[in-house]
């Protein structure tokens, strides 16, 4: 009862500050945020009226699924939106008539950009990052999550996170980071957010009832720790205004640079890499329904992953103003890292040996095993483009967006896919899932996908990368900036075709899990009986 | 010595032997002998408790 008097006052107090901030708003993107959180907080406050005095009952018996089940449809939701963005951003570069006349300054390719990236990784992957932690930790710790409503903070307040960054970034505010656009009020919020969900995390492990850690949970703490500090390291800033939302970098020139990319590729390592890798160790042995190949390799695979990840950064910035020991610091480390990437690839693929039969009779198992080979590919490859000849080569062209993509679409989209096609049954009790063979068209129409989008920009990059530096007989450049962008345009119809397969994949994945909650048949659950001991 | 010449020589002398040594005894503890048996019953973790959480009689030392 106290509890919900404080907070009414809290979110009280909130929604009038927000009103007083948007009031003396000195721009649109900080007037929408300001108005965002004040109708956020007044309708909270209502909530919290409307539902004091109720008796909540503490479920401690039971784990606690509603917030991963919150978090599966938000994961649904926020990949379809990104997934779109994407799809309309690539054809926004192949046509560049839908920079529409009417929505100059706010859907142009500039503003769309950061919204499409951000919704992918923060939105769709932060969310599956998020739920599937959630899961994962209470199942490996036989414990409930602890902190009691404090999981459910962190999943509405990492919602209000993306809102305001996404409606933002269309309205003009960036600190222009890459993958660190928001601005300094939403990045102290997501800081607030993200030590809750530390809390929530380490003290589900701390009150665990296994003796030993599952590695899953060693991957997830690292990736939660790492990007806290990465996140605040990053947006040490100062806001011009209170009332504004523009903000100062602390660090200047190249150190500035050198941050941001150490936050730029931990971002890679530690979100899309450390995090998902929580999920492999954990989804795929689940699905194979048998231990993962070696406990001992994952370990190994942990401890060298966090110990080499951390310094790979500089290669971002190879011939530039940073230092050349840092540049070669990075790109050593980069090489490296290729060690530990495929060991932890033949865990992941070898967890399946004794049963490869499945690969023909479960689709499931089939994303998951692709995902993993997209893995072994992308961290192939980037070590590769991390040397500095090759990086000469593919720096600045369009060979770096593939193999991001290559990552993102083929590692953390289809371990995801393959994780959600796991949970929703789990976490809704039914028997199985509403339809496989929608889930052998998923899985077909996202690799075609994925196919299509690496192979147009291995094309387009190296070929941009070779034009750029073509000199004739005199050592004059061949080729105006123009004549790549030209050259470019099949490829970029390629590209946004590989995206629509995609968006189309996923598309039929959340109507398959929609029918499989409503339609499917209810797992046929075993009686309660005591334990007989 | 100023700041940075200082902790660039404990970056690269110190803190390169400790990091090191640390990820050497990771492998070192990893491999040691009879430890199969307990890395085993790790894997398995997975498959224990899925639908409910472990009651206090159920918690292994």
């Amino acid at each position: 009862m106290m509890w919900d008097y404080v907070k009414m006052a809290l979110f009280g107090v909130i929604a009038v500050l927000a009103a007083i901030a948007a009031n003396y708003a000195r721009d649109a993107a900080y007037l929408v945020n300001a108005l965002t959180i004040m109708a956020v907080a007044a309708g909270m406050f209502f909530w919290t009226v409307r539902s004091t005095g109720e008796a909540k009952p503490v479920e401690e018996g039971e784990y606690m699924d509603g917030v991963v089940r919150a978090g599966v449809i938000a994961t649904c939701f926020w990949g379809v939106v990104g997934f779109a963005a994407g799809t309309f951003i690539a054809f926004q570069l192949a046509f560049p008539e839908l920079n529409f006349d009417w929505a100059q300054g706010y859907a142009n390719f500039g503003r769309l950009r950061p919204l499409h990236t951000s919704a992918v990784i923060f939105a769709f992957g932060g969310n599956a990052l998020i739920a599937t932690s959630f899961y994962v930790v209470q199942r490996t710790s036989a414990a409930r999550l602890w902190g009691g409503n404090a999981a459910w903070f962190v999943f509405w307040g990492f919602q209000l996170m993306i809102v305001l960054a996404a409606t933002g970034y269309l309205l003009g505010a960036t600190q222009s980071k890459e993958y660190a656009e928001p601005e300094w009020y939403v990045d102290w919020w997501l800081t607030i957010v993200w030590v809750v969900y530390l809390a929530v995390f380490l003290g589900t492990i701390i009150k665990r009832k296994e003796p030993h850690i599952y590695v899953a949970n060693w991957f997830y703490l690292s990736f939660i720790v790492t990007v806290a500090m990465l996140h605040v390291v990053n947006n040490l800033s100062i806001p011009v205004s209170i009332f504004g939302s523009k903000s100062v970098q602390v660090f200047a020139g190249v150190q500035d640079a050198m941050t941001q990319w150490w936050y730029g590729h931990n971002a890679v390592g530690f979100f899309l890499t450390a995090g998902f890798l929580g999920m492999m160790y954990y989804f795929v042995p689940k699905q194979a329904e048998r231990p993962v190949f070696s406990y001992k390799l994952s370990i190994i695979h942990f401890w060298a992953l966090i110990f080499l990840y951390i310094w790979a950064g500089p290669h971002h910035l190879h011939y530039t103003a940073l230092p050349d020991w840092a540049s070669t610091l990075g790109m050593v480390f980069s090489i490296m890292l290729w060690m530990p990437s495929w060991g932890g690839m033949i865990n992941g693929l070898m967890t399946l040996s004794g049963a490869w039969d499945k690969l023909r009779t479960d689709p499931v198992i089939r994303m998951m095993v692709v995902s993993v080979g997209f893995y072994g590919m992308s961290t192939f490859e980037g070590p590769m483009m991390s040397i500095k000849a090759v990086n000469s080569l593919s720096h600045y062209t369009d060979w770096t967006i593939g193999h991001v993509h290559s990552g993102a679409l083929g590692w953390n989209g289809m371990i995801t896919f393959g994780a959600l096609y796991f949970l929703v049954p789990k976490l809704w009790h039914r028997e199985r899932l509403y339809s496989l063979s929608m889930v052998s068209w998923h899985f077909w129409l996202a690799t075609i996908g994925i196919v299509l989008y690496a192979s147009a920009m291995w094309v387009t990059g190296i070929m941009e990368g070779l034009m750029w530096r073509e000199v004739d007989a005199q050592g004059f450049l061949v080729n105006s900036f123009a004549d790549t962008v030209a050259a470019k345009f099949p490829m970029y119809v390629v590209r946004g075709t590989g995206g629509l397969l995609y968006i189309t994949g996923a598309l039929i994945m959340c109507y398959n899990l929609w029918k499989t909650v409503t339609s499917a048949p209810a797992e046929a659950r075993a009686p309660v009986a005591a334990p007989a001991e | 010595m100023d700041t940075y010449s200082l902790t660039r020589a404990f970056a690269d002398s110190w803190a390169l032997l400790f990091l090191t040594l640390f990820f050497v005894g990771v492998i070192v503890w990893v491999f040691r002998p009879g430890s199969t048996k307990g890395h085993r019953d790790s894997a398995n973790i997975p498959f224990r408790h899925e639908d409910k959480p472990a009651t206090d009689k159920e918690a292994r030392p």
